[in-house]
């Protein structure tokens, strides 16, 4: 089976419910704030390779 | 090309749908973010790995889920860990028609496999191709297609059924109709 089109393209145009749930759960954790701890985390990331290697980029 | 962005601080705009995915692989809130801090952590410290130009969320996602598939290596044991995420939202308003089938689809889409329900994020609501899937499960096209129709199969049948008892409750007749019905 030649499968170019994307997923959920239907031929008859209908949208598939199954997209539709998939989607929404997955948009659901999308649209949530990101925890701090990440922010957090990519700081000290960031701040330790500068400590090591004396400003280089 | 001293201007070239570094690809590490793009990385903060690819976490919600690093933890999306991590929640679908997981289903359990505390483990997910986990598994994102990992990664996160890897991809900083191994980013001279990344080939400047291609799809840096191609490339984290695919840390992530060799994490994934290595805990769950380590662990032996595929315990479903489930603490209401993706089966069922808390947040979530009930609406006249929509909610049940929501619960439900939630309840379906834990119990998936994990490759199945991996291949069903990565092609169906992360929106990479196919041939981007494949690469990142290290299968063949072919594979994810047939997990992707798999996954969504089994989705089908259990979020059918659920529709019909819904709607058919206190009708037991009904329901041997119905029954017949999705078995045929």
């Amino acid at each position: 089976m030649v499968g170019h089109m994307a997923p959920d393209d239907k031929k008859d145009g209908r949208k598939d419910p199954i997209d539709e749930h998939l989607k929404r759960v997955y948009d659901e954790v999308l649209q949530e704030d990101v925890p701090d701890r990440f922010t957090d985390l990519l700081n000290q990331l960031r701040q330790q390779d500068q400590s090591k290697s004396g400003g280089k980029a | 090309m001293s201007d070239a962005p570094d690809p590490r601080e793009e990385i903060v705009e690819h976490l919600p749908a690093l933890r999306a995915f991590a929640i679908s692989l997981t289903r359990n809130h505390a483990t997910a973010d986990d598994m994102v801090q990992d990664t996160v952590v890897k991809a900083w410290t191994n980013i001279d790995k990344f080939q400047a130009g291609t799809n840096l969320r191609a490339w984290l996602f695919t840390i992530l889920r060799n994490t994934y598939y290595s805990n769950r290596r380590k662990a032996k044991r595929e315990v479903a860990d489930v603490d209401g995420v993706f089966a069922e939202s808390m947040s979530e308003k009930p609406a006249h028609d929509g909610h049940l089938q929501m619960a439900d689809f939630r309840r379906a889409f834990a119990q998936l496999p994990d490759e199945q329900r991996e291949a069903l994020i990565l092609v169906g609501a992360s929106g990479f191709a196919y041939e981007e899937a494949a690469d990142m499960c290290g299968v063949a096209v072919g594979t994810i297609k047939s997990r992707v129709n798999r996954a969504r199969a089994k989705l089908a049948e259990l979020m059918h059924l659920r529709e019909d008892e819904a709607l058919e409750m206190t009708d037991s007749a009904t329901m041997s109709v119905v029954s017949q019905r999705v078995a045929g």
